[in-house]
């Protein structure tokens, strides 16, 4: 580790810390209605919705359910049919129908795995018309979760969390789409594609040929940040140098991966009439970015001591992987905030980390993606461990436990234990069965623990709707394609209507004015409690599988085997 | 349930009409007339013909070119099918394929003997290059001292001074290679 690679990861929190603030004003200002789209009366007549009329919990979730589902359906058939539809210069054939579902699936739920490699296999309209429109509106989607629940903590006695309709048209245009192209816009002026173009043979100077890959990249590649989707326009993601060409890109792309969660966490802040509350929240996001990043960065740099002892210099360290542009450091923080964050783009391979540096990202997408999380999805994971704090607390003293002025009760936390128990059980339950399963094992790349891990992160990945992968596992199979989409399907929806269940019984709630036994939830001792709680609850159930996997191969590897 | 069929249509359909067609068709027109250069892929054309791409790396392997790093794009920098190794740290097969780029050489930079992220990583560590300069000196019948002269042109520093790594992009350096005499 060197003092100028600590100064670049500085740097972006820095910058993330920053603009937390005039984002989380912003997105406040939307979900509060004070930012309204001009002209959007017309869209909700010609949809026949009352954009006045608030709606309960389970209007809430069905309203976003049916937009979700009529997007999966035109996505899968957009797949399907591209080999015979427009702006598709290269001829490239439909997806079969596992790769498709597993695809439609994973943009959907804002995962983005990709089964599939973009520049051999996606057509520019099912890029521009398929993927790219998904990536929005399942960010917005996420982002207007998490403003009904906000609402569940800032009103009292109500059943009204908002109007799905209202909250997914205004946080797509208002917040996404002016970012995006501001964004997109820099990403081109460095050299990120945008062009309709079929792909280029280049006459190589020692008289061969190259193919050099085009496509309306750079638009897609802002909204896969911003949006924590994640989902690579190039196989290769944010490390391909078209889709993340320079250091300034790197350096903003990493911004771009956890602004927006971050600034969701100011935004709760906001509207429940209490910034402080907002600050905690983000503490406790940093506190596991920084340590992660790290862990990482140290095991990074250290390089691979298999390959030390080969003669291989120490130089950048472990560059198997990796871009020379970017080094260790810049990888180690996008391994961290890709994967705290829910997005999963990668600009380096984990599969090719050291072992402790592959163990980081794994733990971060284990402990819930709500460090930050997703956009939305994050804040109200990170809310539910948060129930689960202040519950733990009131047991330590004896009294109900409070939130805001809510009163914690048995139904809440039910629901809340509901929610943080579907992750572990299908990322350990899927893994369990593919680790036995000849049809799964088949998949596997490495021999030794590394094998183990690549299955264990692709389920991790699936579930905590992450996207990033341990590449080497081949994931274009029926197998594969079926349970990672089925994973998928539940860490996004099974979390969500249990949440959105709490939410509504939260909000049902009259707001008592905190008195002076309230337990604070601002200060260090609620960020501490908060950090451990989210350790033990999230983290401790993965514990036998990461000795299993990665810590095991980090022991070989100190031991000088190979497998 | 039929209920929600009219407003889950309506609003898909003009989503995905406004954010799948208009905006990236719109959006490439602005990027074309903005950054043409960049928009198209950043080719680099020598007596009218595309050579390459300044962001992706070609294969070189004669003694004459500086090498890149090593690909698993396709067979090997095909810029259509951009792919790493992936192998893990502990595999037998990354440790026989280090073994082989070595040489019987130590201390020799990372990137030399390691497999990029994306196989089409145009750049090389600046010892890299330097590592390399004998063998280009001797193949073009020049001095060691002029080659060194032009790596040391084409060594691009940190952005701002903090980010990213030092490197040297090895189409541009190869292209220079050829234009001195």
């Amino acid at each position: 580790m060197t003092m100028i690679g600590w100064a670049q990861i500085a740097l972006v929190l820095l910058l993330v810390t920053a603009t937390a603030m005039p984002l989380g004003a912003a997105m406040a200002n939307i979900a509060e209605g004070r930012w309204r789209l001009p002209g959007e009366g017309a869209l909700y007549r010609a949809a026949g919705i009352d954009p006045a009329r608030g709606m309960g919990w389970r209007g809430y979730v069905l309203a976003m359910l049916a937009v979700n589902l009529a997007g999966f359906l035109l996505l899968y058939a957009l797949l399907r049919l591209q080999g015979v539809l427009p702006f598709n210069p290269q001829g490239l054939d439909g997806l079969s129908p596992w790769l498709a579902f597993n695809t439609a699936i994973s943009f959907v739920t804002n995962t983005n795995w990709q089964a599939y490699s973009g520049e051999a296999a996606m057509s520019y309209l099912s890029q521009m018309a398929g993927l790219a429109v998904q990536n929005f509106l399942s960010a917005a989607t996420g982002i207007a979760l998490a403003f009904a629940v906000i609402r569940a903590f800032a009103r009292g006695s109500t059943s009204d969390l908002g109007n799905f309709w209202v909250d997914l048209t205004r946080v797509t245009v208002l917040l996404l789409l002016p970012l995006s192209i501001v964004f997109a816009l820099m990403l081109v002026a460095d050299g990120v594609p945008q062009n309709l173009a079929g792909y280029v043979t280049a006459n190589t100077l020692e008289g061969g040929t190259q193919t050099i890959p085009m496509g309306p990249a750079a638009l897609q590649i802002a909204i896969k940040q911003l949006g924590t989707n994640g989902g690579g326009f190039f196989g290769v993601n944010s490390a391909h140098p078209f889709e993340n060409p320079t250091p300034w890109t790197n350096f903003w792309q990493s911004w771009a991966i956890i602004a927006l969660p971050m600034g969701l966490a100011l935004s709760f802040g906001r509207m429940v009439g209490d910034r402080r509350q907002g600050w905690a929240i983000l503490a406790v996001m940093m506190l596991f970015v920084v340590a992660g990043t790290w862990a990482t960065y140290a095991a990074e740099a250290g390089g691979n001591p298999l390959h030390l002892a080969q003669g291989v210099a120490r130089g950048l360290g472990n560059m198997e992987g990796k871009e020379v542009r970017f080094g260790t450091s810049a990888s180690a923080l996008w391994a961290a905030i890709t994967t705290g964050a829910s997005n999963g783009s990668v600009n380096a391979m984990h599969d090719s980390f050291t072992p402790l540096g592959g163990l980081v990202p794994l733990f971060l997408i284990q402990l819930g993606e709500v460090l930050p999380g997703g956009v939305g999805s994050g804040l109200y994971g990170m809310l539910v461990f948060v129930l689960l704090a202040v519950f733990v607390a009131g047991l330590m003293v004896g009294r109900t436990p409070e939130y805001l002025g809510k009163k914690v009760q048995a139904r809440e936390v039910k629901l809340a234990m509901l929610a943080v128990l579907i992750v572990p059980l299908c990322i350990l339950g899927f893994t369990a069965v593919a680790a036995v399963l000849p049809m799964a094992l088949s998949s596997v790349q490495d021999a030794g623990p590394h094998g183990l891990t690549e299955l264990l992160y692709a389920y991790s990945s699936a579930a905590g709707n992450n996207g990033s992968a341990f590449g080497g596992l081949t994931a274009d199979t029926p197998w594969l394609n079926t349970t990672l989409g089925i994973a998928m399907l539940l860490g996004r929806f099974a979390i969500i209507v249990p949440v959105l269940a709490m939410a509504g019984s939260i909000a049902a709630k009259p707001r008592l004015p905190a008195s002076g036994g309230s337990f604070p939830t601002h200060g260090p001792l609620f960020v501490g409690l908060l950090t451990g709680v989210i350790l033990i609850l999230g983290g401790l159930q993965f514990l036998p599988s990461l000795f299993l996997g990665p810590i095991a191969e980090h022991f070989a590897m100190l031991a000088g085997q190979s497998f | 349930m039929f209920a929600l069929l009219r407003p889950a249509l309506v609003m898909m359909g003009s989503f995905t009409l406004v954010l799948g067609i208009i905006v990236p068709l719109g959006f490439t027109a602005l990027a074309q007339f903005a950054f043409p250069r960049q928009a198209n892929g950043s080719l680099i054309e020598r007596d009218g013909q595309v050579v390459g791409s300044e962001l992706l790396a070609q294969g070189f392997e004669g003694p004459r070119y500086f090498h890149p790093r090593a690909s698993n794009a396709g067979q090997g920098y095909d810029g259509a099918s951009s792919g790493a190794s992936n192998l893990g740290p502990t595999s037998a097969a990354l440790l026989e394929a280090v073994q082989g780029r070595l040489d019987g050489r130590r201390g020799v930079a990372p990137d030399a003997v390691t497999m990029s992220g994306s196989g089409l990583d145009p750049h090389i560590s600046p010892e890299n290059a330097l590592s390399q300069i004998p063998r280009i000196a001797t193949a073009r019948g020049v001095t060691p001292q002029r080659v060194l002269a032009l790596v040391e042109q084409h060594v691009e520093g940190r952005t701002l001074g903090v980010l990213g790594e030092p490197r040297v992009n090895v189409l541009r350096l190869n292209l220079a290679l050829d234009a001195q005499r």
